[in-house]
This record gives C-alpha cells, structure tokens and sequence, in this order.
C-alpha cells in the first residue's frame, strides 16, 4: 500500500492528523489497531478541554499558557506548550462548527474552572460524554474526505528506515495475520500514551506504549519517560461498570465535592471546591494511605453526600441513573477513589512542526513529550491531540507534497518473520505481572530499591522479547500479547530507568528517597535505542 | 472456527460480586488459555463497544454485563460472520483491509 501521509492511530490526535493532511492536499492511510475511532483514549475521555476561548470570562491563551508552564513544574517545553495553547481556541470552535456539541447556556458555550486554571477555561460536552462526543463527530469528518482511506485492525510492528529516513511502516492485519508494507512519503504517530503499562489505568488496552516502542526502534528520540501522571480520584470501590474510572472530574467541577481521609476529614484544605492539582493530589491522598488514614480499599473517600437528588439530577441526568444500577447513590454514600495511571508527559521529542529526530517522521497528541512538563494541566490532553494532530497533518502533508514516493526494499527489513511458535511464556500472564510491578514500584511513589527490582524483572523478560515472530494464523491472540508485552516491556524499561537517574521529586516523579525538588535536576533526560538496550541522555 | 460447528468449552473462574463477564474471560486468557479471541479495548467503560457477545442466547456487552454464580453460555454475535472464538467481523466494510484491494 502506497500513499502520501500514513497515520498510526485513530484517537482524536491521528484524525485531527488525518484530517489536517487531507485537508493541505495529501492522499492519506489512516491505521488502527482497534477499529477506526474507538480504540484510543479519546473516546473515552469523560473530562473537559482547555482552550481560551473567553466565553465565560475574559481571556487569553496567554494566560493559558502561564498556567500550563507553572503546572509543569519548570520543565515544559514553551514552544510546545505555546502551540498547545495558541491554537486550542481554533480547533475547540472548529469541532463546535462540526457539531460537536459544547455545552452552552442561552448565550455562550459553558466553560468551567479546572484545578490549576486560573479562570472558567474548560468546555465539555453533556453528560459525561466529551470523549465520544470528539470522536463521532472526527469519525464524521473523515468518512466525508475521500483522500483518506481508514483501515482498521491493523498492527504496525515496526516503522521502515532506510538509509536513515522514515519511508512507512511494516504491519500485520490482526484478522487475517497477513504482514503488509506500508509506503509513505512521511509517517505520523499518533498512538496515544502508555497507561496500559499500569495495573490500575484509565485507559484502553491499546495503551501500551506502541508509538514510543516504534519510535525507538527507528532511531528517535524520547524525552521525559519519568513523569506519568496519576488522576488522583479514579474510581476505587464498589464496583462500578460502564462508567470510566475517571468520571469523578466533571462531578468535582461541577459539585464541588469532599475528599476525606478514614477519619472523614479534608485533607487537602479544598474545603469543598475542586481546585487541587494532580501530582499535589495523587501524593496528598498516597500520603494518607501510607499513614493509615486510607479508606477500606486503599484511597480516599469522596462525597457528594451535601447534594440533593434534584441537584445531581440537574448535573447529571442519565448518570445517575447509571450509578444508581451499580448500587450507588450519592446522597446516602462517598465512593472510594484512588489514583489511577492516566496520562504520559513524556514521549518522542518532536519540534513544533511535530518532526521527530528522524526525517519524515512526525508525532502528534500523546505521543508527543514535552508540552506538559512534568505535570499536565486538567483539560490539556484533548487539546493537544488537536492543536499537534492538526500540525502534524500540515507539517507532514507539506513534506509529503516536495519528497517522491520512497523505494522501499520489498522484503521487511524489520518486520516479523513468519512461522515457528509464538513463545515459550504465555505473555497475557506476563502483561499482568509487569502491569502488577509497575504500578508497586514505579507509580507515584518510587524508591531506588523499588525502581531496581522492577528494573530488574523487565530486563529479564528481554530474551522472551528479543523476536516478534509473525502470527500463527489469522487472529492470532498470543501473538498480539506477545507484541504488546515487546513495546510495553521497552517502553516501561525507559521509565524505570529515566526515574532511577532522576535523585530529587518533581511533579508526577515523586521519590521516597529523595523528597526534594532539586534546580540541577530542572533539566530533561532523553532516552534512545542503542545497540546494548536503552541509553539515558540528558 | 469458521465454517466448523460451534462447541462450547467449560471454564471454571473464580466469582466475586461485581465482576463482569469481560473480568471473566480476561482471568481466562491469563490462566487458563491464552489462545481464547475476545474482542474489547476499553476494559470497562462501555466506550468503544467492541466488547458485544451473545450471552445466555440475548446479545450484550461482556464489560457490562455482571457474572453470576450459575453457568452462564457465552457466544460469538450469531448475525456477524465469526472470524474465531468469540470475535466477530464488526468493522465498518469500508474501513476493512479486504475491501480496500
């Protein structure tokens, strides 16, 4: 398959891409490994998105971005975090041209104050369906533009160098288990972030990190692998199904709420208003664990018990409908929350073209490291999926429309080979091991003797990773285990690493050990591939 | 497989209240056999509904649908062609690599 522009990954970052590129004339192959538009995390983001609009109240991306930097805890790249903010007000009134649906009053789309934010700045749409909403309505958009063939179930395994630049990609259509080459004039990864890595995580299963494992083989470079982010009030307990475990956030900002420890006290001096940061948060609540002061299950209690019904209904509506076949309702319980894996900072380091350290290949959305620092502002990830998917496209577009179609050498340099037995481990138990691992020692609370035991497990699961073998046959499931476990096994070696070098606590890389922030330590560390594994740079 | 009748296979997996169908067949490929095709991508947030099987003979999602303590018959959307165990051809036709050559 031959083509101008290929997208990898169809969450809003790959087809704002898609869309973008179309759209400055590139014939365009947007890829998925799950199908097109329902596999990211952007479907299921529940929350709000930033952009300064000035809506509710007088403002500029300026101030947005005063915000961004601070929360970044002095390492966000500002020209990235610039782009993220200047263009989010277009793009937010681009989708609300599109139809997607922002919740407004009688005269403006409703915008709510975030934690962090320093005035109303975060649009959403009602009720608790931003994700789905941004999703359907890009689904829309690009079944509407004829230049972009969509194809779903299609695993890229590797990206295609030769002689140093990206010329596409190799992958394998699940269903079928047939390998295929994938030749681009420039190559855009948009895979979205690593949370699947982690035991307790927000996301889909698609979240395993593939875009910064793709990146790294090819010979690109990461930056800031240490700083995910944790939302500090996941859903704990009981049970709730059907909901995304981060559906407390619009409740919070629209209710307030209480967050208490075991002993039914704020401890966070909110009193009742939602304005806590994340990386603050996710350690206030770790700390009240750690001294005994955790709720039954391990967290913290969250209450909206001073609502009436008529109050949540006129809030929520149809959700608390849903709470209630779950067996909860709010005005006689609090529900237990926790932090929950949500979210990469880091990833490939990109320019603000979104061009990585390897010609003809770019970034966009979750992939990309740098606009957040070591700690995201609520509201900005939707954004950036949209302000760097929609450079990407242009960026990429642009380059595809002066660079010939690239030989590419027929038999995959990289790609699988095929036959033989997928492997000796069974890789699905192997996944839920280091997800367990990971999130013991590796999370939001790290020690260098934590760090090293974990290091120690992923680099002995290296031999068992070392060959992607190709499918047996058509849906192949062990082998797509064993694909993932390669990528996330990679990809958590660089964040363990990345955090075991890091001696001092900064945002979301908080270390038992070192406590402090240090200012030698405001500086990123790069991660790159070499022969002997993976190299820190900084 | 397709073409071939359908069988059913017995797996034992450990209940706890609250847990679904999805938790289910997730303990299964851990323990039990790794080999068994689901289809599902957000875990447990109803979002991507890729998750639809037909369970106990009415189509339902597994990541919403609780486990019970009885035997409950799992299988594969009866109006989807099968592609293997309980994973069915969901896909829009038009975003499928065979149509696309």
């Amino acid at each position: 398959m031959q083509t101008d522009v290929l997208v990898i990954g169809s969450g809003a970052a790959g087809m704002y891409a898609a869309i973008g590129a179309a759209r400055a004339g590139a014939r365009v192959v947007l890829v998925d490994r799950s199908l097109i538009g329902r596999g990211g995390a952007t479907v299921m983001a529940q929350m709000t998105v930033a952009a300064a609009l000035g809506e509710e109240a007088p403002d500029h991306w300026e101030h947005h971005l005063a915000d961004t930097l601070k929360a970044g805890r002095g390492l966000c790249d500002p020209a990235l975090s610039r782009l993220l903010c200047e263009d989010a007000p277009e793009c937010i009134r681009e989708m609300d041209r599109w139809g997607v649906g922002w919740a407004r009053n009688e005269k403006h789309i409703r915008q709510v104050q975030a934690p962090g934010h320093d005035r109303p700045r975060c649009v959403y749409v009602d009720f608790v369906n931003t994700g789905p909403a941004v999703s359907k309505i890009l689904r829309a958009q690009l079944n509407r533009i004829p230049e972009i063939r969509r194809v779903g179930e299609l695993v890229v395994t590797d990206l295609a160098v030769q002689d140093g630049i990206c010329v596409g990609a190799h992958a394998v259509h699940v269903i079928s288990g047939e390998l295929l080459s994938l030749n681009a004039k420039a190559t855009i990864i948009a895979t979205g972030g690593l949370t699947r890595l982690y035991q307790r995580n927000s996301a889909s299963i698609n979240m395993g990190g593939d875009g910064y494992a793709l990146a790294l083989r090819a010979g690109a470079e990461l930056v800031d692998m240490e700083f995910v982010q944790f939302f500090p009030i996941g859903h704990l307990a009981p049970r709730l199904v059907g909901m995304d475990p981060i559906m407390w956030d619009p409740f919070r900002y629209k209710l307030g709420g209480k967050l208490l420890n075991a002993e039914m006290r704020e401890f966070l001096n909110e009193d009742g208003r939602y304005v806590s940061v994340r990386d603050h948060a996710t350690h206030a609540i770790l700390e009240e664990v750690a001294a005994g002061r955790g709720t039954p299950h391990g967290g913290a209690w969250l209450s909206f018990r001073h609502c009436s019904e008529a109050e949540l209904r006129s809030a929520f509506g149809p959700i608390i409908d849903r709470l209630a076949g779950n067996g909860i309702d709010l005005t006689r319980q609090a529900i237990e929350v926790a932090p929950i894996a949500h979210y990469h900072m880091g990833g490939i380091r990109a320019d603000t073209d979104m061009q990585t350290s390897v010609p003809h290949l770019f970034a966009a959305g979750e992939a990309v490291g740098g606009a957040n620092g070591a700690n995201r502002l609520s509201g900005n990830a939707i954004t950036e999926a949209f302000t760097f998917g929609r450079r990407a496209g242009l960026r990429a577009a642009a380059l595809a429309a002066k660079t010939a179609i690239p030989s590419m050498r027929q038999e995959p340099e990289t790609g699988p080979s095929r036959g033989g037995p997928v492997s000796g481990i069974n890789p699905a138990a192997e996944i839920a091991r280091l997800q367990g691992g990971m999130n013991r020692d590796v999370g939001p609370r790290r020690t260098r003797a934590g760090l090293e035991r974990t290091l120690e497990h992923i680099t002995g699961l290296a031999v068992e990773c070392a060959e992607l073998p190709a499918p047996r046959a058509g849906l192949d499931p062990e082998w797509l285990d064993l694909h993932d476990l390669r990528n996330m096994r990679l990809v958590a070696e660089c964040i363990a690493q990345a955090a075991l070098a890091r001696e001092e606590s900064r945002g979301a890389h908080q270390r038992q050990d070192f406590p402090e922030t240090s200012e030698g330590w405001q500086k990123h560390q790069g991660v790159r591939l070499a022969c002997d594994g993976v190299r820190l740079e900084s | 497989m397709p073409g071939s009748a359908g069988r059913f296979e017995l797996h034992e997996v450990p209940f706890e209240p609250g847990q679904t169908v999805l938790d289910a067949l997730r303990w299964i490929r851990i323990h039990h056999d790794p080999s068994l095709a689901i289809r599902f991508s957000c875990i447990n947030a109803n979002a991507c509904k890729e998750c639809m099987i037909n369970v106990d003979g009415k189509t339902a999602y597994a990541c919403t649908t609780r486990l019970t303590e009885d035997e409950m018959a799992l299988e594969p959307l009866p109006n989807k062609s099968l592609i293997r165990d309980l994973v069915t051809e969901i896909a829009p036709p038009d975003e499928r690599l065979a149509t696309d050559r």
